[in-house]
């Protein structure tokens, strides 16, 4: 416990805090207070908190700290907090703050703990609370997992109730009329006769007041924004090409950077003749960063250009140079040794999977890149007195620590500036492009450098989905499915991705088997275990991480047993299914789609449930199979979140989330060859253009307990779902993505 | 060499083959103009010459042989153009980055052919790429844009 010490310096309770004449406002629903975000910047004796509210005489400004990748949080935490301080959209601004330990994600704790989501068993609780401290402690601020809507759904709405409360009793001190006589709209406190007095003319007032903690949470029959379409904040800028992202930031004095680090993945550089390039027209000078070099211009083509006038000699990389071995090093894995965690055990399956009749069958889910369409850039000052980094991250404060690492500096003379990202799907919960541009930064002090990747080099450094292999085991009789032994292989994300951050992670890695072993299905006989395979090329989180991997295999061996039984892909899931939340949703999508309903002739339809990050998804897929190939015809979709906060961004978010999955199972991978990617722009690793997109209905359903988020759960489905209607279409089974592979697509 | 962007003349200083794209957003600021891949896959750079879409990483600067608009120039906030103000009301943005290429395409398709069956909207679109995946509200928005241009 010595460590909550130094996290409790500033022991204040929750409180007011005077912001440049005005006021901040937050709430902090556990027992220890952590470090303020905005204390270093207030007077002394200042009582502070962790606040998501400020108002001065001339504005309210919505502190929204998770990054906003195009998921839409910044409005949707905004809202959480407008509609219990009843401002509307308009009557303020947003920022995404400083990087504080009061920003932790209560939210991430429960996909930390090793019970299925669906166990709400005091046992899973109890431990979901402990890993909920951890968090704390750590002081982890993390936009990833669809925990921004979990961790904001209660805490936000409190900070703006307290926030309401004091402004209220504010104008009860000013005006004498009793607080239960005010009411508030419209960023206004509003007496009994009418008169409509401004939060930001109350806000010095309520500076000086200890703020109104005892605050009860409106009526979900009362919300006036939540769960009703929204218009997003940034629609507007993002249609008029007026969204500023961290690629477009210029800096006064700021130079280009453009860098070439060795393709294979962590090799050395082990020479290089950098004298065409230092000729080129405006190149200021080559330097060297880990792994490479940077070449610095006044312009980021002619950077490019130069950098690419290079000639190195690269040294290897630490992991086998070609692709076929990646998929021996797999296959060798399902040992003893390598059983990483038997993560269910349901039934007797060495029993059941015996004699005549035993199905078989082996499955690959491959490397992927992430390739969000703004490439990774950084803007990194550096001087003595400090550092300013301008970039688009998802764990700002891992970001500080890092830098300050490179540049000597302590953490909290890192100046973060969180920007709007044009796309991570996990990409930007990686460091490679700060690192650099704070180790050029550095040897350049006092001039502000800009980093900007080629989409070549995003390709070459991006690090990519883990690849996976499945094997299964199963057996069916009497028309029904009777017992699966599914096994699955795979490096550990968690520990490539954390040895990087500097966030290392322990225990089994349950993203070898996310998708697989946590679907609540009541199968008699059931085992499921993960092999951790050797660390290979190194692997990031890609959008809902290892479940597009792990699900793909469980639920196309499903469908395969399925099949085999002779059974109904809906029915049988639907029997299977023990959760009802989940069943609900399977039920959901065969009224949608009328399943069961005649098809036309070609016609093949899919099925699939994955549970991914505690929501539960099935999707219908209906195939055509053409004279030129597969064709996509239409999805329905039904996912459980509990509370669906905006109708419209939840739309966009599933379809999305369709069209990502969708397209990636069809024609991407990421393959090694002499150590480095052989997929080098987006010509390489397409995915879906608008002309394979089908029709895609959603449904939200809102039966489950908790509120969870939507930007990965829709993913892991699409992809076995399409599979499943491939083959009941051609007969032709795909046990390997992309499905190109196997089929052609029109 | 002279090269005229949303109206307005300017004089640049650059090699023959910087690319359009870099002309823009580095030497003239332009930055509603993006980059996204530089080989003509993604579409995110798409501006408009003489009205036409080009993919502005494609052109050399020296090749600029008309009048750019760029997605500042179609519309601004206040004062949408009608692609824009169906994106709006569809809400297609999820990042928002591919955006300004999908509106600038979609404005020089609706240019041309003022009512684009769906077949003609899939391929005047399919060459811009959303890795956000918004492509039913890009369609939805295209056919809403065209209804009102043609209600005038
Ligand atoms: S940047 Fe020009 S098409 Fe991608
Ligand atoms: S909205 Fe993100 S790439 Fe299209």
């Amino acid at each position: 416990m010595g460590r909550l010490r130094t996290y409790s310096r500033r022991a204040f309770l929750i409180g007011s805090a005077a912001v440049a004449g005005g006021v901040a406002f937050g709430v902090y629903a556990v027992k220890k207070p952590v470090d303020n975000p905005l204390a270093d910047g207030l007077a002394e004796g200042a009582a502070t908190f962790n606040p998501w509210v400020i108002i001065d005489a001339d504005k309210i400004t919505l502190i929204t700290p998770h990054g906003d990748k195009g998921q839409g949080v910044t409005s949707s935490q905004a809202a959480l907090i407008a509609e219990e301080l009843d401002v509307e959209f308009g009557q303020f601004e947003t920022s995404f703050g400083q990087p504080a330990a009061a920003y932790w994600n209560t939210a991430l704790a429960a996909d930390l703990v090793p019970f299925m989501p669906s166990d709400e068993s005091r046992t899973a609780n109890a431990a979901r609370g402990i890993a909920g401290g951890a968090v704390k402690v750590l002081g982890v601020q993390i936009t990833g997992g669809s925990t921004t809507i979990p961790d904001s759904f209660v805490k936000l709405r409190e900070a703006g109730a307290v926030a309401r409360e004091t402004l209220k009793l504010a104008a009860s001190r000013k005006t004498g009329v009793a607080v239960s006589e005010l009411k508030t709209a419209n960023a206004t406190v509003i007496l009994p006769d009418g008169t409509a007095l401004k939060y930001t003319d109350l806000a010095a007032d309520a500076a000086a007041l200890e703020p109104v903690t005892d605050v009860t949470l409106r009526d979900q029959s009362t919300w006036r924004m939540i769960g009703k379409p929204m218009q997003r904040l940034d629609v507007l800028a993002k249609s008029t090409g007026t969204q500023v992202y961290g690629i477009d930031l210029e800096v006064e004095g700021m130079v280009h950077a453009a860098v070439k680090v060795n393709p294979r993945q962590g090799g050395k550089i082990l020479g290089y003749d950098a004298s065409a390039a230092k000729n080129m027209r405006d190149v200021q000078k080559v330097v060297e960063v880990t792994g490479g070099v940077a070449v610095i211009a006044d312009n980021t083509w002619r950077a490019f250009q130069a950098a690419d006038a290079i000639e190195f000699d690269w040294g290897e990389a630490d992991y086998p140079a070609e692709q076929d071995s990646h998929w021996q090093v797999l296959s060798e894995s399902f040992t003893k040794e390598r059983l990483d965690k038997k993560w269910r055990d349901d039934g007797d399956v060495d029993a059941v999977i015996t004699g005549e009749g035993v199905v078989e069958a082996e499955y690959r889910s491959p490397y992927v890149a992430h390739a969000p369409l703004e490439p990774l850039n950084a803007i990194v000052l550096v001087e003595d007195a400090g550092v300013q980094v301008w970039a688009g991250h998802q764990i700002q404060r891992q970001l500080q620590v890092l830098v300050a690492g490179i540049t000597g500096h302590e953490q909290d003379e890192v100046i973060f500036h969180n920007q709007f990202m044009g796309g991570s799907f996990g990409h930007r919960l990686e460091f490679e492009n700060i690192k650099q541009a704070a180790e050029i930064a550095n040897q350049m002090r006092g001039t502000p450098v800009k980093l900007t990747y080629s989409r070549e080099e995003d390709f070459a450094h991006d690090f990519p989905r883990h690849i996976s292999m499945g094997r299964m085991r199963g057996k069916v009789s009497g028309g029904k499915v009777e017992a699966l032994d599914l096994s699955i292989a795979a490096p550990s994300v968690a520990a490539s991705q954390g040895a990087r951050a500097g966030l290392p992670m322990g225990g089994p890695d349950s993203q070898i088997v996310a998708g697989a072993w946590n679907n609540p299905y009541a199968l008699p006989n059931y085992r499921m275990q993960g092999y951790r395979a050797p660390e290979l090329a190194p692997v990031s989180s890609w959008r809902s991480v290892g479940a597009p991997g792990a699900g793909f295999i469980f639920d196309t061996a499903l469908d395969e047993l399925i099949h085999a039984a002779g059974a109904d892909p809906m029915a049988e899931r639907i029997r299977l299914m023990q959760h009802e939340t989940s069943r609900k949703v399977l039920e959901a999508v065969a009224e949608m789609s009328s399943w069961g309903g005649e098809l036309g002739p070609n016609k093949g339809r899919g099925v699939s449930f994955i549970e991914s990050f505690g929501v539960p998804v099935a999707e219908v897929v209906e195939v055509t199979n053409t004279e030129d190939g597969i064709k996509i015809d239409k999805i329905w979709i039904a996912a459980d979140v509990g509370t669906v906060v905006d109708p419209v961004n939840f739309e966009n978010l599933v379809q999305g989330g369709v069209v990502f999955g969708l397209g990636h199972a069809i024609n991407c991978e990421i393959t090694y060859s002499d150590g480095m990617a052989e997929q080098e722009n987006y010509p390489d690793h397409e995915a879906m253009r608008l002309y394979q997109c089908p029709e895609i209905v959603v449904r939200g359903l809102e039966n489950a307990n908790h509120i969870r988020g939507i930007g990965e759960p829709p993913v892991p489905a699409t992809a076995p779902a399409l599979g499943n209607a491939i083959f009941a279409a051609t007969g032709k089974r795909l046990r390997e993505m992309p499905f190109n592979k196997g089929v052609e697509f029109v | 060499m002279q090269i005229t962007v949303n109206g307005k003349a300017h004089e640049v200083d650059v090699e023959g083959d910087m690319p359009l794209l870099w002309v823009l957003r580095d030497e003239l600021g332009v930055k509603g103009v993006k980059y996204g891949c530089g080989v003509a896959a993604c579409g995110a750079c798409t501006v408009h010459i003489d009205g036409v879409a080009v993919r502005s990483c494609q052109v050399a600067a020296e090749d600029v042989d008309g009048e750019v608009t760029t997605i500042e120039g179609l519309g601004q906030p206040d004062a949408l153009h009608a692609v824009q103000a169906a994106w709006v009301a569809q809400q297609v943005a999820q990042c928002g980055y591919c955006q300004s290429g999908q509106i600038m395409q979609a404005a020089s398709l609706l240019a041309e052919n003022a009512a684009p069956s769906d077949d003609e909207i899939d391929e005047a679109m399919s060459g811009n790429l959303c890795r956000c995946g918004t492509y039913p509200r890009i369609r939805a928005a295209v056919k809403a844009a065209a209804k009102t241009l043609q209600e005038g």
